[in-house]
């Protein structure tokens, strides 16, 4: 257990490079390249003098390189900043939309890898029958369909010609923003006071976005679910308990599936960041509150702090993410140890 | 022997039958991707003669028409014929996403032989930016370019291309690490030839099964990406015609169930980027069955 | 047990491997039977048959297995679930493969008690693997380890309690030794001995290691090219070999205390099961071949009380 306490804090220190390495991709990317903050937050009629003012109190008029350093040694601090449009913190900004997306992503996540990873397991246990390849072709199809374009056409179908989901928001009008003090996630918070019909409709709303997000990503995984369980299928230790006489579902979903599901957890990291910003497109998708809406709001306005801010925490949030999922592999695997 | 086109025609159709026993369902995988893109290249390459209206063209018929016999997709708001629209449109995507992935090969292929090769300081600085860029979400980092370098077909094209150099680089400078690894047991870079050029003769053989196939799946995402930024209103000034502004321009249209307007130029963006994954899934069942494990 | 006119095919993308061709064979209760013959001689297939274990594309094309008269070919797979580990156990080349490496070895146990004892409860199937594992010798704390944890000759132990934790009556055992190290090796035949006597075992011994054969099996089956080539008691096979392949076998051993001058070594290779010689499969290799052996298949004969399929012998 203590080596496992120290792989998780070098782990831990290994991200910092990391997002280093982002915010001065990030910080180029938004100084070298054209276009002002200040012209688009004054308007482009503003007087010269105004607009020096302002970029003389936000600090756009000093080197870059004077900029650079003080917005690391800030960062170094844990501070964020304040944004440039608006009067307020970019980490309280971020807070507040944080929940949101990490709801999303989550349920995205739990209904990709259980339709990927069932679909892939009967696909291999039944391969070459025309089921297999009914999964396979779903599998690619699957992948192929943009997230955004899922959503459209599932707000479509069931928000309008079904008329039985809501298609925007996280929560309808009859449920406020009151009720949501204690942690900003919504299923948590309304489990907290045991508001039912409140959580009921924060279901509802919640249903189509994480489907649309779980569906299109669950091709990947249906994948590498197939792959990884033909390989698993033809080992030695699966003939022998199938001497034993042991079922063969059995086989197949607890042995079979439990070593397979070992390289899948791998890549399960690595295809957090694409479910990142298939959360993007789908926060815009469905009007859903959460930081991938404030990412593109504040490109709009080129609030270069706010910018920075999301970035880090979702290079953040995609370590995490990828620890988490070492620390789940170190646990299923006996012979892993730090 | 007189010409019969029966019998040209069979032959003809043989050798695509032919390579099918062999690799079995793949193969069919690979011809029907294959069609898909020349279908869509046709459409693109004769976009004013297969499209019967202009695209900009205001006054096609009426407003918000569902399909019909002479609107086969319907009409938009302003009237402009969606079928039209999108055989034009074809011309942007393919060029952006077909461009932006040359780009990243272009640019990841050097800096990884380059980086494998020279090693030390610059190999660790670039890995390290490369691993970076790598684990972000590709398509937030394509936003941030996109946004910043202001909309046009080139700078799109950039931006997408920013999120494939990380494979590439990683492909060959994985394989440079190795072949260096045995080029130096075997003292070949005594014969004088320069180092880069014989390691990118030892390099290149064993990574180009793999750079067909991920450029083609990298086709196929940034065919998505393409449409995704001009969705997101990011990517492309409205006097071009493009699949993916038209989706967010039919999503307006969404709630009053002008569902035409969303159906096809999704559709069409799934289509392309499906012809070219299943491309790429057959040739890489073909070239090599374990590629896409990674 | 009785095997009647078994073939097993495997149709591959060049044509059909024809493993197991038309084989007569039969077995005694109690008796430990040595199947010896070259890799890809059909040996494993005909043992892996046995417990329809073949894996696809595999097949059964004909015959029967009759065991205690009835046919294992066509037997409902719920009563093949049953005859598994139960009646027929099996272990296999390599103990390091064969256990689940995310189950820990009471797991293994636990699940095979329950897959076919009804009503039996966690705790008692606990306590029948720490019985099982101290009559082999094994302490019973080891129950809750891994498997790669425990050494090699350790695993293949476990496999044998697996394999008869349920009482079977026939054991297959598919090259059981091969991935074991000399000294441990000698300890498990030793034991598996030992363990014949104590269940009243019948065992089958598949491999290619005819020292295996001499210390344990009491009758001797050489398979050659998907067909038996000889059966008869295991002293007679090894003093007067009669079929030439048997001959050949024998004599490429090396043998300390013959001294011989010069390993023999057995001309060619072994026969092609997608397109198998006409005739006998082995008169390509055979020193002895006559006209008839090119053109005919012999067929199994009995001579000096045992099987042998030669047309040198009729």
């Amino acid at each position: 257990m203590k080596n496992l306490a120290k792989y998780i804090v070098t782990r831990l220190l290994l991200t910092i490079p990391m997002v280093f390495i982002l915010l001065s991709i990030v910080f180029i990317v938004l100084r070298v390249m054209p276009g002002d903050p200040v012209s688009s937050l004054l308007g482009g009629h503003a007087p010269e003098h105004v607009i020096e003012q302002k970029r003389e109190a936000l600090g756009l008029n000093r080197p870059l390189a004077v900029q650079y350093v003080n917005y690391l040694w800030q960062i170094c601090r844990l501070d964020f900043g304040e944004s440039m449009v608006f009067k307020q913190r970019v980490s309280k900004a971020i807070l507040e939309k944080l929940p949101a997306t990490v709801e999303l992503t989550l349920c995205g996540m739990l209904i990709t890898l259980f339709l990927g990873v069932f679909l892939g397991a009967y696909a291999a246990d039944k391969r070459r029958t025309a089921r297999d390849y009914g999964i396979r072709l779903y599998g690619i199809v699957v992948y192929c369909i943009p997230v955004y374009w899922m959503g459209l056409m599932l707000q479509l179908i069931f928000g309008i010609w079904l008329d039985i989901l809501p298609i925007a928001g996280r929560t309808g009008p009859r449920v406020f923003a009151s009720t949501f003090e204690k942690t900003g996630f919504y299923i948590l918070d309304t489990i907290l006071i045991r508001d039912f019909s409140a959580l009921l409709d924060i279901l509802q709303h919640l249903i189509l976005p994480s489907v649309t997000l779980g569906l299109v990503l669950s091709g990947i995984f249906v994948r590498l679910t197939r792959t990884n369980m033909l390989d698993v299928l033809r080992a030695d230790y699966i003939v022998a308990a199938e001497a034993r006489g042991i079922r063969h579902r059995v086989i197949v979903y607890k042995h079979a599936l439990k070593n397979a599901f070992i390289p899948i957890l791998t890549m399960m990291g690595l295809q957090f960041a694409l479910l990142m910003a298939g959360a993007v497109l789908t926060e815009t998708t469905f009007s859903w509150p959460g930081m991938g809406r404030l990412l593109l709001e504040r490109i709009y306005l080129r609030d270069y702090p706010t910018i920075q801010g999301i970035i880090i925490v979702i290079a953040l949030f995609v370590a995490l993410v990828s620890l988490v999922v070492d620390i789940i592999y170190a646990i299923i695997d006996p012979r892993v140890r730090y | 022997m007189r010409f019969s086109p029966a019998a040209a025609m069979a032959r003809v159709i043989s050798r695509f039958t032919a390579p099918a026993k062999k690799y079995g369902v793949e193969w069919w995988i690979l011809v029907a991707g294959a069609l898909i893109i020349l279908a869509i290249l046709v459409m693109a390459m004769f976009a004013e003669a297969i499209a019967p209206f202009s695209p900009h063209d205001q006054n096609t018929g009426p407003q918000l028409s569902p399909p019909n016999r002479v609107h086969l997709m319907g009409t938009d708001n302003l009237q402009r014929d969606v079928w039209s629209r999108m055989v034009h449109g074809s011309r942007t995507i393919l060029r952006v996403a077909v461009l932006a992935a040359v780009i990243s090969l272009l640019i990841g292929i050097p800096a990884g032989l380059l980086s494998g090769f020279s090693g030390g300081y610059l190999d660790r600085t670039l890995s390290l930016i490369m691993d970076s860029l790598y684990s972000f979400p590709g398509l937030i980092l394509a936003i941030a370019f996109a946004a910043m370098l202001g909309p046009g077909v080139i700078n799109i094209t950039l931006a997408v291309s920013v999120i494939y150099i990380p494979t590439y680089f990683r492909l060959v400078r994985g394989q440079t690490l190795q072949i260096k690894e045995e080029l130096f047991v075997e003292a070949a870079r005594a014969i004088g030839a320069s180092g880069p050029v014989i390691l990118w003769r030892y390099v290149f053989p064993n990574v180009i099964a793999t750079t067909v196939v991920v450029f083609t799946l990298n086709v196929a995402d940034a065919i998505m990406i393409e449409a995704a930024l001009t969705y997101l209103g990011l990517g492309l000034p409205p006097t071009i015609v493009d699949w993916g502004m038209d989706l967010s321009m039919g999503k307006k249209f969404l709630p009053s169930g002008q569902w035409w307007m969303i159906t096809f130029p999704g559709a069409m963006i799934s289509i392309l980027a499906l012809g070219f994954t299943m491309l790429g899934e057959g040739l890489a069942e073909i070239l090599n069955p374990r590629l896409l494990e990674r | 047990m009785e095997i009647e006119h078994l073939s097993v095919h495997f149709p591959i993308n060049i044509g059909t491997v024809r493993a197991v061709d038309d084989v007569n064979w039969e077995l005694r209760q109690g008796e430990v039977m040595g199947l010896v013959g070259e890799s890809g001689c059909g040996k494993s297939t005909l043992g892996f048959s046995i417990l329809r274990l073949l894996r696809p594309p595999g097949k059964i094309v004909q015959g029967r297995i009759l065991y205690k008269g009835r046919d294992i070919v066509r037997m409902p797979e719920r009563e093949i679930l049953e005859l598994r580990g139960k009646r027929i156990a099996m272990i296999f080349q390599d103990p390091l493969t064969s256990l689940n490496p995310l189950f820990r070895i009471d797991q293994h146990f636990i699940e095979t008690l329950l897959a076919h004892e009804k009503g039996l409860t966690r705790k008692d199937a606990y306590r029948r693997a720490e019985e099982m594992l101290e009559s082999l010798g094994i302490s019973p704390e080891k129950l809750t380890e891994y498997p790669h944890q425990l050494s090699g000759g350790m695993r293949q132990r476990i496999m044998i309690g697996l394999g008869l934790i349920l009482g079977p009556d026939l054991l297959i055992a598919d090259e059981p030794t091969t991935a074991l190290d000399v000294i441990v090796e000698a300890q498990f035949l030793d034991l598996l001995a030992d363990l014949q006597k104590r269940y009243h075992l019948t065992i089958i011994l598949i491999t290619h290691n005819l020292g295996n054969v001499a210390q344990l099996a009491d009758r001797i089956t050489v398979m050659y090219g998907g067909s038996i080539a000889e059966v008869g008691e295991a002293g007679d096979i090894f003093e007067n070999p009669l079929h030439p392949y048997t001959q050949g076998l024998l004599a490429s051993i090396p043998n300390i205390k013959l001294d011989q001058p010069k390993l023999k070594t057995m001309p060619g290779s072994p026969p092609d099961l997608v397109d198998p010689p006409q005739g006998c499969v082995f008169h390509p290799r055979c020193p002895h071949a006559m006209e008839v052996c090119r053109v005919k298949k012999p067929g199994l004969v009995k001579r000096n009380g045992r099987l042998i399929s030669c047309w040198l012998y009729g």
